[in-house]
């Protein structure tokens, strides 16, 4: 097991009150796989990778636990957390674009930040070239200011730079959400790419762009408002998902070859419950279509099928509503 | 935008003020939910609450002084005297009350600041929008104007002005530092109107025929108006230092008083060696409170309205 | 980096320009003429008021028409001549203003860089420790908010004139009864005259850089780049530095933009110290009438901030990397 994640609870701190954004939520991501994080804004689902990697100031953990390659790793400990960032577990922002030093050339800030870290720049030299190489670029993309490089650009770059320490869990938090669809696609290549080649062992691609998840995604996690709604493998959760709102989700997205006069693309009214106070039981009760009496208690998230997990009493066994009615 | 100099300049102005714009000027117009959140976190902004009150208690004193006045300013009684009850900032060489002097100079400094900080906001805001909403040429042009006159110290040109001018009135004063002082306030308003320029609500505005001279009226300036009310406090606290250092080299309305004037007579008349401190420290003190005041409310209206800066 | 600097040179010229013409209108826009002020105080006999009057009206060139004048004013500013001194007829300005010069230069340089850097480096460390945040903030402010003439007078008052002792002189450059020359005694009468009026120019100063290095920093610690160097484990030293030197570029820009609120407190202060450098000078001209020699000191200052302004450029230009690359730095 390369990251597992038990119970974990995170929330922002605001004057009105602690919003808990992260709400309970277990699961764990093994060697060599991918595994996308899914949902609307809002969902939790950046607050859970950015506090993998590093808590904002407003937040807080409340409870849970994390371990990476078996050991603990210390996410509200900001000093002891600095020996494994970069090494053990590192990140590709959500703010890319933006999170190169302006003022410097892109190969000086790296040399600078190895060497703070205790890495010799001179010998990582090759092998950072090689990786600038790999994801299309030209090796004196490092003699550039950031001001220089297109968006796209800067985001490859910003990717072998995370990646180029080898961490164990790399997290790419919205990663394609900023670019054209050819270059999201070289993105996505280009995780898969990371991935075969052993620069890193596990992924947490975070987006609201399923899309993408088809792509690049071993396993798919969806979540909703702080809680996790299901889990599966990617052709699974998009080809015949079992939580309502993955079949909302997956159904309201346009489909190649398929006319919309034909097949109208149906979103799903209403919005998420406010994180503050949240409502008691099922989360996305005011939403969803199938909701019954059993939903006013919170369902567990179960393992329903073999590598299939749940949260909903109608797939949990023995809670079916008592007319039959069966969603598609 | 936080970054404050002496005298009324802007220690710096380029690179900070856009990206820390207030919250309405992303092109949302000012529900009456904002004005209410404004207003919340307004009343809890404890930098913002300590400076207004400052300001507003001088001011205070400024209108209601003349009420406490008990001797006239230029009624002459016993000299050299400190404070005391029966005159509560004593006397000064000429044995005048000198709390007398206080009032009625801190009226006319706080005047000619006011005057001095409309008059600049005014002048920075027509060639502030003119210069970020025409750009082209006009830009080129009112940025060469700007570029020109930041460079000339502004006390030395005043001084050079009031030189040959030999007779100055307050009002006339107040103009002259607004004439001096906009520059810049026109440069943050210009880089401020660039970045709404580019706004869709712009650009609807001009597709429907909407005539340039309204579109900044009323769609640009209403989206600015925190950051102008923040450019304007700022203006104003600067005008009035420049006025008392104005005043203090002799070159201040002849006929009248002012926080300056009163200390120009205390250097000019002996107060240093005979230690008649209470004729220069209060309208020295005063300017700081004032200034210092306002400066104050301006960070604190900066968190306001920014909510980024906002401290839990 | 030869386009960024070309161009402002540019505007230098244009500046200089413009404030030579506003120096050459001024008196002439006035009412009044300079020669009968001056005439005025002069008590002639009605006899020789006339030849007098003709005399300096030829001397200072009024009897010509006013594009002669003008391109005169140039022939001369070109050559480095400011022009004489009505009040002290005929001593040419520049060798008043040289008499004057250094003291103010003593004064400000020393006080501009010293505040500079000291201002920077407090309100760097303000930004990172908020218990210093808590003193550096008000102080700075106040300070800031604090009119020159009044800290001039405070510290007069405190340390020269017996407030608290008389540690200092209370006026002049120097001792009036020492001839100046190369010995201690006479430098060190200098520093003591120097130095309350350079604490009033370094305290204002200071505050006001403190305040402003202070909110820069704190906005570099917000960036993204700093985000993503501690989502990188970057220990805070490599933070701070590169927020330090990011911070540096709109003081620098800053720096250039208050030479001449700075240059006006110097006069102020100056005046109230009886300190004989060029703002009492102007204080003095100003007082006497002397149109040309205010004429003259303000081309000189003019001068002296563009020159000040052109160095700035160039430093700027040596720490912000990307002006060189010929991407526009300011």
């Amino acid at each position: 097991m390369a990251l597992e994640v038990d119970h974990l609870q995170l929330c922002y701190r605001t004057l009105r009150g602690d919003v808990r954004a992260v709400d309970d939520v277990t699961f764990t991501i093994d060697d060599g796989e991918i595994m996308g994080l899914a949902g609307e804004s809002g969902c939790g689902k950046s607050t859970l990778g950015n506090g993998l990697v590093r808590m904002d100031v407003r937040m807080r953990q409340l409870a849970g636990r994390v371990e990476l390659d078996g050991e603990e790793l210390p996410i509200s400990d900001e000093k002891a957390m600095r020996s494994f960032r970069f090494k053990s577990v590192s990140i590709v922002p959500q703010y890319a674009m933006s999170a190169l030093n302006p003022t410097r050339r892109v190969g000086k800030m790296v040399s600078e930040l190895l060497k703070s870290r205790g890495f010799d720049y001179k010998s990582a030299l090759p092998e950072l070239e090689r990786r600038v190489k790999l994801v299309g670029l030209d090796a004196d993309v490092l003699k550039r200011y950031p001001i220089e490089l297109s968006g796209g650009m800067k985001q490859r770059v910003v990717m072998v730079i995370s990646t180029l320490l080898n961490p164990s869990l790399l997290i790419a938090d919205e990663v394609t959400s900023a670019l054209d669809v050819s270059t999201q696609r070289a993105v996505g290549e280009m995780l898969l790419e990371f991935r075969d080649r052993k620069f890193v062992k596990s992924t947490m691609v975070i987006t609201h762009d399923v899309s993408i998840l088809a792509q690049v995604a071993d396993t798919i996690l969806v979540m909703y408002a702080g809680k996790l709604a299901e889990k599966a493998s990617a052709d699974v959760v998009i080809n015949s998902p079992l939580h309502p709102y993955t079949q909302l989700l997956i159904s309201s997205l346009p489909e190649v070859g398929v006319r919309h006069d034909e097949h109208t693309l149906v979103g799903i009214p209403g919005r998420p419950p406010p994180l503050l106070n949240p409502p008691a039981g099922c989360r996305f009760r005011d939403r969803c279509p199938f909701a019954f009496d059993r939903c006013a208690e919170e369902p567990p998230f179960m393992e329903v099928k073999p590598g299939h997990s749940v949260a909903c009493w109608l797939r949990t066994k023995g809670a079916a509503p008592a007319g039959g009615a069966e969603p598609c | 935008m936080t970054v404050v100099g002496h005298e009324g300049d802007l220690g710096t102005d380029e690179p900070v003020p856009v990206d820390k714009a207030p919250v309405d000027s992303t092109g949302e117009a000012l529900t009456a939910k904002k004005r209410f959140e404004f207003l919340y976190f307004a009343v809890r902004n404890k930098k913002l609450l300590i400076g207004l009150s400052v300001v507003v208690l001088f001011a205070l004193v400024a209108l209601l002084g003349p009420l406490f006045v008990k001797h006239s300013m230029l009624a002459y009684g016993p000299p050299f005297r400190p404070p005391s009850a029966t005159y509560w900032f004593g006397t000064n060489y000429f044995g005048q009350d000198v709390f007398a002097e206080f009032v009625y100079g801190l009226r006319e400094s706080l005047f000619v600041g006011l005057l001095g900080g409309c008059g600049a906001t005014v002048i920075g805001m027509t060639f502030g929008f003119l210069a970020g909403y025409k750009g082209g040429m006009i830009d080129e042009a009112l940025n060469v104007l700007c570029n020109v006159l930041l460079t000339i110290p502004g006390l030395v040109l005043l001084i050079l002005i009031a030189g040959f001018l030999h007779h100055t009135s307050a009002v006339i004063e107040g103009l002259l530092i607004a004439g001096t002082t906009w520059t810049w306030a026109m440069r943050a308003i210009r880089a401020q109107t660039f970045s709404l320029v580019s706004r869709d609500f712009v650009g609807l505005a001009k597709l429907s025929g909407e005539k340039s001279r309204s579109i900044i009226v009323r769609e640009i300036a209403p989206n600015m108006s925190s950051y102008l009310f923040l450019v304007f406090i700022l203006l104003f606290g600067g005008a009035i230092l420049v006025a008392a250092s104005f005043d203090f080299l002799g070159l201040g309305p002849s006929n009248g008083m002012s926080l300056g004037i009163m200390m120009e007579q205390a250097a000019d008349w002996s107060a240093l060696p005979l230690h008649l401190w209470w004729w220069f420290v209060p309208p020295g003190a005063a300017i700081t409170c004032v200034v210092g005041g306002l400066y104050f409310a301006n960070v604190g209206l900066d968190e306001v309205f920014n909510p980024k800066l906002r401290e839990l | 980096m030869r386009r960024y600097l070309a161009r402002k040179l540019i505007i230098y010229v244009v500046t200089f320009f413009v404030a030579a013409t506003i120096d050459w209108l001024l008196p002439r826009m006035v009412p009044g003429n300079p020669v009968s002020l001056l005439l005025a105080k002069m008590n002639l006999q009605p006899q020789t008021y006339n030849a007098t009057y003709s005399l300096y009206m030829k001397a200072f060139g009024f009897n010509r028409p006013w594009w002669d004048q003008y391109l005169n004013f140039w022939r001369a500013l070109l050559h480095g001549n400011l022009g004489v001194s009505i009040y002290d007829f005929p001593k040419p300005v520049t060798s008043v203003i040289a008499d004057y010069v250094l003291f103010t230069l003593a004064l400000l340089i020393p006080a501009i860089l010293l505040a500079y850097f000291a201002g920077n480096k407090v309100g760097a460390m303000a930004a990172r420790r908020k218990s210093l945040d808590n003193t550096v903030l008000p102080v700075g402010y106040l300070l800031t908010a604090t009119a020159y003439p009044w800290l001039a007078l405070l510290l007069a008052f405190l340390f020269a004139a017996g407030g608290i002792g008389h540690f200092f002189p209370i006026s002049g450059g120097f001792s009036y009864g020492l001839i100046p020359a190369w010995n201690w005694a006479f430098m060190w009468s200098l520093i003591t005259h120097w130095f309350l009026p350079f604490l009033t120019l370094f305290l204002v100063a200071f505050g006001g850089w403190a305040i402003g290095m202070r909110n820069l920093i704190i906005y570099e610690l917000e960036s993204d780049y700093t985000h993503y160097l501690e989502a990188l484990g970057a220990p805070s030293k490599l933070v701070r530095r590169y927020a330090y030197r990011n911070a540096m570029l709109p003081q620098l820009t800053g720096l250039a933009l208050q030479l001449g609120v700075i240059v006006g407190g110097a006069v102020v202060t100056e005046v109230t110290f009886a300190y004989p450098g060029l703002g009492y000078l102007i204080f003095q001209a100003v007082g006497n009438d002397d149109y040309f020699l205010l004429q003259g000191i303000f081309m000189f200052i003019i001068v002296g901030v563009l020159v000040a302004n052109f160095i700035i450029d160039i430093i700027y230009v040596l720490v912000d990397p990307r002006t060189r690359v010929g991407i526009s730095g300011a």
